[in-house]
């Protein structure tokens, strides 16, 4: 009980900071994510090259690697960050190719035909981009969307190893000043538990709503 | 109404090695249906789908109106903003369809208005309420493509052309994709817009209709532009053996 008591707020404060990283992180890295999957699919060539580096090196590489990169390495090249932008910032360049694939698939899955019916009445490429291609491949993106937020959100310990105070660092604080291991890691459970629950309901929801008037009626 | 016409001269089109359009001419005079005809993979969508550059040909001309679409001279693509131009004067409706299933059949065809000709929602929406009830349909306009037969979807899919106020209307088998039921009210919505004095390219495997709607016929085979003539000359005294041969599996399908 008292552990409660003593280590309640603390933990509680944690998972505000893991939530707070993984919104934060998961809408920076969606919108880097999204400006890479258009530039993809617009830009010249040697620039889709690039990005496709880009693509394979993050993806190549551990998330804590680039961590230790960005927070350790920054300061040698003039980047000094605090533990949570840093953090944050790290979520977002993780995050980004992932979502950006999704992205992409997601853009492909919209039938060619109703793009060219769209230029077929003089609709410029922006107000095409807008108006057909990014609801529609939103659409068929969106699952896959929500299942990588989820998974984002287990990514977000790893902050912990930077010192940004989320979840796992109080976590590990409570374990190492109390030896209670198993009630500690009880509780980061519960909590992840009741983040990635709530996650995947809102995302069946928000997709239930959204698909309801592309499906024929059966 | 305006109706433009269309002249193409010498038209070539390649897909790699792959002659695709083999120095086709054709005219296409104002107020008239033409019809394209011809066996699968001759060319007639690549030919259709080139008078509004929605494929680039590779040499000859295209001129509507006479402009040159596609080019500014030979070798030289025209500014994305010069071709959306040309393109507002030109409808196009496809075999799919190709509605955006996110938007009613209103917004469908409000779309191109607010977008392209800068109308005012509640103008374009107006105006999407007259062209739909002209094709039939003023008790859809709140559905969502999914919600619509495909006979229907057609139907918006031409209003959605026709709201824009083309010169020239462009059909890609429109029929093809729709249950035989489902054929006659879109063939009679074109045929209203025949009457109309619209200039209309079809490409159809509908003979009936090329038979009894179209002015002139035009028969492809393998990229060349085998015969232009008369409905009657196409199909009651075809001269060519390559026509014959055609509408003779025609009739051997269609006949059980
Ligand atoms: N994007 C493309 N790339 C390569 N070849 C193509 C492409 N589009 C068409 N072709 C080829 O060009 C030829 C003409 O095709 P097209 O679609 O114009 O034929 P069609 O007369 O419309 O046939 P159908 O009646 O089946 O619609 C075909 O042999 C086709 O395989
Ligand atoms: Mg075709």
């Amino acid at each position: 009980m008292d552990l409660i008591e003593q280590y309640g707020p603390m933990l509680l404060r944690g998972f505000g900071v893991t939530v707070l990283c993984w919104i934060l992180g998961t809408i920076f890295g969606m919108a880097l994510g999204l400006v890479i999957a258009l530039v993809q699919r617009y830009a010249p060539r040697p620039v889709r090259w690039l990005i496709q580096v880009y693509i394979e090196v993050i993806r190549g590489t551990p998330f804590l690697v680039q961590l230790f990169v960005l927070y350790y390495g920054g300061p040698l090249v003039g980047l000094r960050l605090d533990a949570l932008p840093a953090g944050l910032l790290g979520l977002t360049i993780y995050g980004s190719p992932y979502f950006a694939e999704i992205f992409r698939s997601g853009f492909r899955a919209v039938p060619h035909g109703q793009i060219e019916a769209a230029r077929a009445i003089g609709m410029a490429e922006p107000a095409i981009i807008r108006r057909i291609l990014l609801p529609l491949g939103l659409v068929s993106a969106l699952p896959a969307l929500v299942n990588f937020s989820i998974i984002l959100t287990k990514e977000t310990v790893i902050l912990s190893i930077i010192t940004v105070p989320e979840l796992m660092y109080q976590v590990s604080r409570m374990s190492t000043e109390t030896f209670r291991y198993v009630e500690a890691n009880l509780v980061l459970a519960l909590f992840f538990w009741l983040l990635v629950e709530t996650i995947s309901r809102l995302g069946r929801r928000f997709e239930r709503r959204i698909t309801q008037h592309l499906i024929e009626r059966t | 109404m305006q109706a433009s016409s269309v002249e193409i001269r010498k038209v070539n089109k390649f897909y790699g090695p792959f002659h695709a359009l083999k120095d086709v001419d054709l005219s296409i005079p104002p107020g008239k249906v033409t019809c394209l005809i011809g066996p699968s993979g001759s060319g007639k969508s690549t030919l259709l789908r080139c008078i509004n550059f929605l494929e680039a040909y590779d040499s000859g001309e295209i001129r509507i109106d006479g402009q040159l679409i596609g080019y500014d001279s030979p070798g030289r693509k025209m500014t994305g903003r010069r071709l959306r131009e040309m393109r507002r004067g030109i409808g196009m409706v496809f075999q799919q369809f190709n509605l955006w299933p996110h938007m009613t059949a209103q917004q469908n065809v409000a779309e191109g208005l607010i977008r392209v000709r800068g109308l005012a929602r509640s103008e374009a929406e107006r105006r999407a309420a007259e062209a739909l009830a002209k094709v039939g349909l003023a008790d859809k306009m709140g559905n969502h493509p999914a919600r619509l037969s495909g006979g229907q979807q057609q139907r918006v899919a031409i209003a959605r052309a026709i709201a824009m106020e083309p010169r020239l209307m462009l059909f890609d088998e429109p029929t093809s994709a729709l249950d035989p039921e489902l054929v006659g009210e879109v063939l009679n919505v074109m045929k209203a817009l025949a009457a109309e004095g619209m200039t209309m390219v079809v490409v159809t495997h509908e003979m009936g209709f090329a038979a009894h709607v179209a002015d002139q016929v035009a028969f492809m085979e393998k990229g060349e532009l085998v015969a232009v003539d008369s409905p009657q000359g196409i199909f009651q005294v075809p001269k060519d053996a390559r026509i014959q041969n055609f509408l003779r599996t025609y009739h051997e399908r269609n006949s059980f």
